[in-house]
């Protein structure tokens, strides 16, 4: 699924592999019958499946509305939307200039570059929290001079912030990546023929014919940031109404209230899902 | 959890692999089989280091724990010679299983609260009614976790002594910055110089790296103990093998070696 969503820099559109199939005579797989390859598909689809459905089974629908008018859930559900969205939208205005640099063909230090926009998706959470306490906290690197100006950055909203772009922004970036190397080089060389400058090339060609990695890539990045919790108990720490994002309330309450933790976790389930399904229809539209 | 299960697993397969190779001397050490609450980790390992020392002719085999993970192990039939738990309530409840009979149970040691605050001081807090002043950044465990509902209780209680204002707790609780899923988290925080101040077990503000934080001392009167309870358990084939090590806890050299990890011993 990763594979899909987050393919490798290519001169083509990516055509995802794996999911779905190239089109086929109807019914054949290659190599075998379509019914063995689907018995033994079953386990792993299974194995994601159940646990998921699961949480569905355990709260009645009545119990979920009634546990969703409690208001450490909706404090929960409130500060996971806006700093999702906040973090979303740092993402795309910082993220695009550096997919761009990095979907050009050739430049100093490419590879490095490339794996260190890519690093924080293979990063423990928890190492990003830690380097980022480290770095921003009221004693860290850049953050003891901010204190100084009387900037104090854990413990806040901003906090939460800083870990979900920390942590979601390499989704977006990867993506846009993909979407800008995959404009023809034909299409570039007539535009620069036609006199278009700098700001033009970006408007008029890479991002509408990238337009579908844009929306895919962004997506994926908000539900990441919707998801994120190693990062951010660690940075911004976990005050109910201030900084407790649906994650964390999920796992400080499910000791308690189990209750509180299956409502959040049938939303979170269901965005996941929703924004999952939008992006497959984006990049393969049939 | 994970931890513990991986270092369950890392000490499975050292001990598998350790026994055929073992030289089987003559009289192969009787093994004890102690089962701690995790919060005992440092302590119980240089205790059961000095009692192996002194009688040879005994091995203790730790497991570190949850108290409650424990308590649920010996429950289900777990072959186990002693149990110590953190809390009353964990140790009740293998006793109503009758897995422990309430005579044996003993009180051994407490763990009191202590405010941590970083080397610096960058709160100025010396006395606990600072804790109170406005614009602090307090750090506490949630109240999920025992030494967050021991935080919260020593917070009401000193609300209603003389000394503090009727309002300490609300005050105290309107600083709170963060409210941490475990006790370690909070006295890293405190640590690293992003709290102001936290409130910890005595043994972990002892067990930081020397120099790194100042404690301020919650007295008695208003401080909420967490208790330490220590028994054989019933089921036990080593009856008198296990009473001779809770022997050696309750000795004053084995509470000597728990107090310099800066528990309260009670005996």
């Amino acid at each position: 699924m990763t594979d899909n969503l987050l393919p490798q820099p290519s001169k083509r559109l990516p055509v995802p592999s794996g999911s779905g199939s190239p089109p086929r005579p109807s019914g054949e797989i290659a190599g075998g019958s379509d019914r063995l390859w689907r018995l033994a598909a079953m386990p792993m689809l299974l194995f994601f499946v159940i646990p998921i459905i699961a949480i569905f089974f355990r709260i009645s629908p009545l119990d979920w509305l009634h546990t969703l008018q409690e208001r450490s859930v909706l404090q929960a559900i409130r500060i996971s939307l806006m700093s999702s969205v906040v973090s979303l939208v740092v993402i795309v205005i910082a993220g695009t200039p550096l997919a761009f640099l990095i979907s050009r063909p050739r430049f100093r230090f490419k590879i490095v570059i490339d794996t260190i926009g890519d690093l924080p998706t293979v990063l423990p959470p928890s190492v990003a929290g830690v380097a980022l306490l480290i770095t921003l906290g009221r004693q860290g690197m850049i953050g003891q001079w901010l204190s100084l100006l009387g900037v104090q950055i854990p413990f806040t909203l901003a906090a939460v912030i800083i870990a979900q772009i920390f942590i979601a922004a390499p989704f977006f970036v990867r993506s846009a990546t993909v979407g800008f190397a995959s404009v023809e080089d034909d299409i570039l060389q007539a535009a620069q023929l036609d006199g278009a400058n700098r700001w033009q090339m970006m408007r008029y060609i890479f991002l509408p014919l990238s337009q579908s990695a844009l929306i895919s890539g962004a997506v994926m990045s908000w539900s990441r940031a919707l998801g994120e919790f190693g990062a951010t108990i660690l940075f911004a720490g976990n005050l109910p109404g201030r900084t407790q994002t649906m994650p964390m309330a999920i796992y400080l309450g499910f000791e308690v209230n189990l209750e509180m933790a299956l409502t959040l976790s049938v939303i979170l389930v269901s965005i996941s899902f929703i924004a999952l399904l939008v992006v497959k229809r984006i990049i393969r539209p049939n | 959890m994970k931890r513990i299960l991986l270092l369950f697993l890392v000490l499975a397969c050292c001990l598998a692999a350790c026994q055929p190779k073992g030289e089987a001397p003559p009289a192969r050490p009787q093994e004890i089989s102690v089962s701690a609450a995790a919060s005992l980790t440092e302590s119980f390992t240089e205790l059961v280091r000095q009692f192996e020392v002194l009688h040879p002719e005994y091995k203790v085999v730790l497991n570190f724990a949850g108290s409650q993970a424990l308590a649920e192990q010996i429950n289900n039939g777990a072959p186990v010679d002693v149990f110590v738990s953190a809390s009353q309530k964990t140790m009740q409840s293998v006793v109503d299983a009758n897995h422990i009979s309430p005579d044996a149970v003993q009180l051994f040691l407490s763990n009191v609260l202590v405010v941590a605050v970083p080397a610096n001081n960058p709160g100025q807090i010396t006395q606990l009614t600072d804790l109170a002043r406005p614009g602090l950044k307090l750090v506490i465990a949630a109240s999920e976790v025992p030494v967050g509902m021991y935080t919260k209780e020593f917070l009401l209680k000193a609300s209603g002594t003389a000394g503090y204002p009727s309002t300490y707790s609300e005050d105290v609780l309107a600083n709170v910055v963060s409210y941490e899923d475990n006790v370690k988290s909070v006295i890293t925080k405190v640590l690293l110089g992003e709290a102001d101040a936290g409130i910890v077990y005595s043994t972990d503000a002892a067990s930081s790296p020397a120099g790194t934080v100042q404690t301020v001392a919650i007295p008695a009167e208003v401080n909420v103990p967490a208790s330490y309870f220590i028994a054989p358990v019933t089921g036990s084939k080593f009856q008198a093998e296990a009473r001779t090590f809770i022997e050696y806890v309750l000795s004053d050299s084995g509470q000597a070696i728990l107090s310099s990890y800066g528990f309260l011993t009670v005996r």
